[in-house]
C-alpha cells in the first residue's frame, strides 16, 4: 500500500505554520532526526522559509536497545548549527511508533542546552506507543498492527509504504 | 569484535567502520554537556604496568564521556610490587564485576595473555605491550591522516625513527598495509631496525633525506631514552643531526605534507621545535581526535558490534 505523502507534507506545513504562530518567536530551529526525519524538516524548512539552519540529530548514541543490539554501524554525527538554549525547537521525525526514539532524541537534544520549548512534529503516526509522548502536529494517524511498518523512502521523491514483516 | 589486541588481524571494513565511528564522536566535544550515556552502568580498568599520561588520560576521558565508571590502577603503588601475580590481580579485579579492561604492559603479548584468561563477557584493549602492538594509537594516526588526506590510496607515508623498539609503528605498518597506502617507508639507522623489517611491504632507508622525498605524512617516532642504554647510538647529538626533523629536510617532502609524532616529543633529538610547532604539524590534533578514536572502540567492544 502506498500513501500520497504530498498530500501529508501540505497538511503538515499548514498545520506547523499555525504551531509557528503560537510561539513568540515566529524563527524557532527545525530539527531533524536522521534519517527520514530529515528529509521530512527539509521540506518543512524550505515551504516554511525558515531561516536558521536544519539540525540534525543521530540518536544511535542514546538508544535504550545498546545493550541488546550494540552501536548502529551506520551511525553519522549529529549536528546543531547554534546555542538551543532558549530557542523553541521543532523536533520532527518521519514515523512515531514507540516513541522510543523520540525519548533518545529529547535526551540528546538536552545535552545541547536548555531549549525554551520542544514540540513534536511527525508525518505518520501508526499508534503502539510505549511511552507517555505525543505529537504536536501530525500529518496522518494510521492504526497499525505490531507487524506491519511504515516506510518513508527517498529524499526524491519521497514515498511511503506499508510493509509486513515476515514472520 | 570482543578484544581489540592488535591492528594486524583487522580487515579494511572494519578498520574503516572505527574511524567512521569515530567521526560521530568527534562532535561531542563541542556541546554544552560533553557525555553520552552509552556506556552508563558499566565499569571499565584501565591497567597501567608502564608510566603514560597522554594514553590513559585519553582512555580515562574517553570513558568517562561515554559515562562509564573508570578505575585507574597505578600498578607500581599496587599488589604486583607485593608479589602478586598478574593473573591474581585479574581474578581480584574481576570480582568487582568489571566489564572491560584496558592494558600497558612491558611484556609483548600480555593483553592478549588477559583476554585468553579473563570470563568471557569481559573485553579487553591493549594500550601498548612491550615491543608488540600500540592498535588505539595506530588507529588515531590514521584518522589523523584521513582526516588531513580524505583517503589512503595515494599516499607516501615515511616512519622515522626507532622502529626496533617500537609498538606504535609495528601497528601503524598493519594499519596502513590494510587500508591500501600506496608506499610505506621506514627510515632509521641500522641499529634501530628490526631485521627483516621489509617482510612487512615497507621500503628501508637509511638516510633522511633520499626517505623523505615527496612523502605525503611524516610519521617521527620518540627515540626512547630509556631504552638507549646499549651501544646502539653514539649520542642524541648525533641522531639529531643525522635523522632529525628540521625545517630543511621537510621541504623535502610533498608541499601539504603533514607532520605527525605519537609523543611524548624530545625536541632537538628527533624533531626541532620550529618543525613540532609549524604549521604542517598536527601532533596535538593527534591527542584530541585520539579521545574520539578510543570511544568508537571501547563502544564497539561493549556493543559486541
Amino acid at each position: 500500500m502506498n500513501i500520497n505523502v504530498d498530500e501529508l507534507l501540505s497538511s503538515l506545513t499548514q498545520q506547523t505554520q499555525s504551531l509557528l504562530l503560537s510561539l513568540d518567536d515566529p524563527q524557532p530551529l527545525i530539527v531533524g532526526i536522521r534519517t527520514g526525519g530529515i528529509w521530512v524538516a527539509e521540506h518543512l524548512h524550505q515551504a516554511l522559509a525558515l531561516s536558521k539552519p536544519i539540525g540534525v540529530l543521530d540518536i544511535s548514541f542514546y538508544r535504550d536497545d545498546f545493550s541488546r543490539l550494540g552501536l548502529n554501524p551506520e551511525v553519522k554525527p549529529s549536528s546543531i548549527p547554534l546555542d538551543i538554549t532558549n530557542e523553541h525547537v521543532i523536533l520532527v521525525d518521519d514515523v512515531l511508533h514507540t516513541g522510543r526514539t523520540i525519548r533518545a532524541a529529547m535526551n540528546e537534544l538536552f545535552d545541547y542546552g536548555r531549549p525554551a520549548s520542544v514540540h513534536l512534529v511527525v508525518l505518520v503516526d501508526r499508534g503502539g506507543r510505549e511511552l507517555p509522548i505525543d505529537a504536536k502536529v501530525t500529518g496522518k494517524r494510521i492504526d497499525l498492527p505490531p507487524q506491519q511498518h511504515v516506510k518513508l523512502t527517498g529524499p526524491t521523491p519521497l514515498k511511503l509504504e506499508i510493509i509486513t514483516a515476515k514472520t | 569484535m570482543q578484544h581489540f589486541l592488535t591492528t594486524e588481524s583487522l580487515t579494511k571494513d572494519q578498520l574503516t567502520n572505527i574511524l567512521d565511528t569515530a567521526e560521530s564522536f568527534t562532535n561531542v566535544d563541542g556541546r554544552t554537556v560533553k557525555k553520552v550515556p552509552l556506556l552508563r552502568g558499566k565499569t571499565i580498568v584501565n591497567l597501567f604496568f608502564e608510566a603514560s599520561t597522554r594514553t590513559r588520560s585519553t582512555f580515562e576521558l574517553a570513558a568517562k564521556r561515554l559515562s562509564a565508571d573508570i578505575l585507574n590502577i597505578n600498578i607500581n603503588a599496587s599488589a604486583t610490587v607485593k608479589g602478586e601475580s598478574l593473573l591474581d590481580t585479574l581474578r581480584n579485579l574481576e570480582a568487582m564485576h568489571v566489564d572491560m579492561f584496558i592494558i600497558r604492559h612491558q611484556d609483548s603479548g600480555a593483553a592478549e595473555f588477559l583476554s585468553r584468561h579473563i570470563s568471557p563477557h569481559i573485553s579487553v584493549i591493549n594500550a601498548g605491550d612491550g615491543r608488540h602492538a600500540h592498535p588505539t594509537q595506530a588507529m588515531l594516526d590514521m584518522y589523523t591522516i584521513r582526516k588531513a588526506k580524505q583517503n589512503f590510496e595515494h599516499l607516501k607515508v615515511a616512519i622515522v625513527g626507532d622502529l626496533l623498539h617500537s609498538r606504535v609503528a609495528r601497528s601503524q605498518i598493519h594499519a596502513l598495509r590494510t587500508l591500501g597506502a600506496n608506499e610505506i617507508r621506514v627510515i632509521a639507522p641500522r641499529t634501530l631496525l628490526p631485521a627483516r623489517i621489509e617482510n612487512l611491504g615497507v621500503k628501508v632507508f637509511h638516510q633522511i633525506e633520499a626517505g623523505l622525498k615527496d612523502v605525503d605524512v611524516i610519521i617521527m617516532l620518540r627515540l626512547q631514552k630509556e631504552r638507549m642504554l646499549g651501544a646502539l647510538l653514539p649520542s642524541e647529538h648525533e641522531y639529531f643531526h643525522l635523522f632529525g626533523l628540521t625545517q630543511e629536510r621537510l621541504a623535502l617532502a610533498a608541499k601539504d605534507a603533514i607532520v605527525m609524532h605519537p609523543g611524548p616529543i624530545n625536541r632537538g633529538v628527533e624533531i626541532s621545535s620550529e618543525v613540532a610547532d609549524g604549521k604542517q604539524s598536527v601532533i596535538l590534533e593527534q591527542v584530541s581526535y585520539g579521545i574520539a578514536v578510543r570511544m568508537a572502540i571501547m563502544s564497539m567492544l561493549a556493543g559486541n558490534s
